[in-house]
């Protein structure tokens, strides 16, 4: 098994090194064909490693493959640790980087920078699988920044466009925030428990429960929720939650697939895997817990508000991405870690397959993003709408579809929750299912159904797309639709992670739902009779009256509510805050230290100083040279006699 | 009765007059070296005074050194004052200044 391991990470990492080194020697066909017969072989190994693990259930490997260092008693090593938890994260990661490999064939069929993009997101790829197969904290930060760094690169793939850089520079930074955090998390790590190896450090988890640490003056904090607080921030960073979440939705200035890619299947669910993967350290601080799932509540409303007033249409995506997200952390809040991977799982599928048929959208207009100029689309373009249908009712949680299973687990396990404001949270992600309907359908009327509102050159070119992006799009419909019902059982109260998630007794809320289940039939036909259900159906009526029957309606409201509509367009000012407070105090203390530190002081003082003091001088000295014997003489013998005085006065 | 503070005297007289023969002087490049055999006499005096006052031949045997020494000096600073005039056309001191900053 251990080449299997090996071999998945590394067929990505040798197909993004010779599609990115030897782009121009192998051309654009041999660029696709190289990075997918790569990623194709790491989904094959992912499926085996699968099902060694998960269906055999043989037990989980974890091994050191490489040591890249010792300092002191500190070992930096390379492993791979591959239990349930992983086995099913590397087999989504590879199935949908794959779904994207080929999908992108298509999209960016006529871009100049075709074989740098293949490079790019097999190297995602790579980083991504590093990041879930790790064994130790060195190697998961290793894939943390990985990752980020190809974000960097993917957002920013249009560089000539100053808005790219913009966007990708803000990404960069914001999860600098974050990762700042996580790497104190990660000294904690190392200070409190003297390992970096996962199994060593949650063995002696239970040891360190009682210990405290002063981290402002006079206020004890318990080490386990500072750890945890501070590897929840990174993972506030890379999942793009509140109030860190102001890089994904500008993240959409990259090219499609890599939103679906990344800022929605992969890269912001990094932060999900690593909360459940510290399970057993997370259990054991209930205040960080409450935190994770605060966190994820207030993300999951106030994101998906903001997805209501978008006009483009992958920008109402990241939204929704960022409000899915935030089910996630309420459900890991809550130690239902089991309902929070599966939404993850779930998500990843559908996900991509919203922004997949954005991206066929946004071929067939043209790289026109703006939904206003869309409308009536389902002629055009069959299969785009049928599997558009498809991950909508898959995210709005439509009884039956995969959504469905997840994050109805997700909401009743935050009603069976103990921890404080449990109940709140409740009432807000229950909140945010009408949210999500009511962005998800309003979306899929204004692009699909509707009187046609682009122009009449757009619309006379107007096709389906082809082969390349909606078998793609078929593929990832099929999860999209069933998988929840294969998977609910087992994932949430078959013990199908076994031991890589911990969960203590006392938090287990999926036990407890487990004492009410009713079975996956029965779950489905009550489904119908639930409050999510119902509010689903609110919004896909209020959607439905607002934007076909009644499309005039939306500018009455907006007008009638103009002071919400502002604020919710301004994103509540998170961005103008960031940009005057961090972004133009940074700004300013740099020009600050560069007006004073650098011109004043280096420039002026040290450097030109220098020259002007030597100059000085000699312009002194030049008019000591008069040139004239006499005067020569003359200084020589004040010299003497002055050397003569002073030796009478020394040794007499 | 000439004693040794008479001679002493002259020596300190003559180098005065030596010293400000160089520093007062602007026109005349001789002078200048006439003025500095001047100094090196007197200095030849203090040696011969000691050497009397104190009975010790070496003090005089140090002036013949020095005569030898004035006497190649003389020459060659004579021989640099003929170059120079060859070049420049003149001896004026205060026309020397090539060194000037």
């Amino acid at each position: 098994m251990y080449s299997i391991y090996l071999w998945t990470v590394l067929a990505p990492l040798i197909g993004a090194v010779v599609a990115g080194f030897f782009g121009r020697v192998i051309g654009r066909a041999g660029a696709h064909w190289v990075t997918i017969i790569g990623v194709a072989i790491a989904t094959i190994l992912s499926f085996l490693a699968y099902k060694h693990v998960v269906v055999d259930g043989a037990p989980a490997f974890n091994g050191t493959v490489y040591v890249w260092g010792i300092v002191g008693d500190l070992r930096l090593e390379i492993g791979f640790l591959i239990d349930e938890l992983s086995a099913t994260m590397m087999l989504v990661v590879t199935f949908v980087s794959l779904m994207i490999h080929v999908y992108t064939i298509g999209y960016m069929s006529d871009d100049p920078g075709y074989q740098r993009f293949f490079s790019y997101i097999s190297l995602f790829t790579f980083a991504m699988l590093m990041l879930v197969m790790s064994n130790n904290f060195f190697q998961l930060f290793f894939g943390w920044e990985a990752v980020g760094v190809v974000s960097y690169l993917l957002i920013g793939f249009w560089y000539q466009r100053e808005s790219a850089i913009f966007a990708n520079l803000k990404a960069f930074v914001v999860n600098r925030v974050g990762d700042f955090g996580f790497i104190l998390g990660i000294a904690a790590v190392l200070m409190y428990f003297d390992s970096l190896d996962y199994a060593t450090v949650f063995e002696r988890a239970p040891g360190v429960l009682g210990t405290t640490i002063e981290v402002l003056p006079g206020s004890e904090w318990s080490v386990m929720t500072l750890v945890c607080i501070l590897l929840f921030i990174g993972a506030m960073g890379k999942s793009a939650q509140f109030p860190l979440h102001v890089w994904l939705p500008d993240s959409m200035e990259g090219p499609t697939p890599i939103s679906a890619l990344i800022h929605a299947a992969t890269m912001v669910t990094a932060g999900i895997f690593m909360v459940a993967r510290m399970s057993p350290l997370f259990e054991l601080s209930d205040t960080a817990l409450t935190t994770v799932m605060w966190i994820g509540a207030i993300t999951c409303m106030f994101m998906g508000l903001l997805g209501l007033v978008q006009n483009d249409i992958k920008r109402v995506i990241a939204y929704s991405t960022l409000s899915q997200l935030g089910y996630m952390f309420v459900a890991l809040g809550v130690s239902a870690y089991a309902a929070g991977i599966f939404h993850l799982t779930t998500h990843a599928f559908f996900k991509a397959l919203l922004f997949l048929a954005a991206g066929s959208v946004i071929i067939g207009m043209h790289h026109e993003q703006d939904m206003r100029k869309m409308g009536g689309l389902w002629k055009y373009m069959p299969i785009t709408w049928f599997t558009s249908l498809i991950g909508t009712l898959a995210l709005v949680g439509f009884p039956g579809f995969s959504g469905f299973f997840s994050k109805d687990a997700i909401i009743d396990a935050a009603h069976h929750s103990s921890l404080p404001g449990a109940g709140i949270v409740y009432w807000m992600v229950l909140g945010s299912v009408l949210i999500t309907s009511l962005y998800s359908f309003r979306l899929f009327f204004l692009v699909f159904h509707g009187k046609a509102r682009m122009d009449e050159h757009t619309r006379e070119h107007l096709h389906e797309s082809p082969a390349v992006v909606t078998v793609p799009l078929m593929v990832l419909a099929i999860p999209s639709a069933i998988i929840g019902w294969f998977f609910v059982v087992p994932v949430l109260f078959g013990g199908y992670f076994g031991s890589s998630i911990f969960v203590e007794p006392g938090h287990d809320v999926l036990a407890t739902m487990a004492e009410t289940f009713p079975g996956t039939s029965k779950f489905f036909l009550e489904g119908f009779f639930h409050w999510p259900f119902y509010l689903a159906v609110i919004g896909f009526l209020i959607s439905w009256y607002m934007y076909i029957k009644r499309p005039d309606l939306p500018d009455k409201v907006t007008a009638h509510t103009r002071v919400v509509y502002d604020i919710l367009v301004r994103k509540y000012g998170f961005d103008e805050l960031y940009q005057f407070l961090f972004a133009g105090g940074a700004r300013g203390i740099g020009e600050l230290l560069w007006r004073l530190g650098d011109q004043g002081l280096i420039d002026g003082v040290i450097v030109n100083g220098t020259a002007r003091a030597v100059g000085r001088f000699a312009g002194f000295a030049r008019k000591i040279q008069s040139g004239f014997l006499y005067d020569y003489a003359f200084a020589m013998i004040i010299g003497l006699l002055v050397l003569m005085s002073l030796g009478l006065y020394v040794y007499s | 009765m000439i004693d040794i503070s008479h001679l002493l005297v002259l020596g300190a007289v003559m180098f005065c007059i030596s010293m400000a023969g160089i520093f007062i002087n602007r026109k005349n490049v001789i002078i200048l070296l006439m003025s500095i055999e001047l100094m090196l006499l007197s200095v030849n005096l203090n040696f011969v005074a000691f050497s009397y006052h104190l009975g010790d031949l070496a003090g005089q045997v140090f002036v013949f050194f020095i005569l030898t020494v004035a006497a190649a000096e003389a020459a060659i600073g004579l021989a640099i004052l003929v170059v120079v005039f060859r070049t420049r056309q003149t001896i004026n001191v205060a026309e020397l200044d090539t060194m000037k900053g």
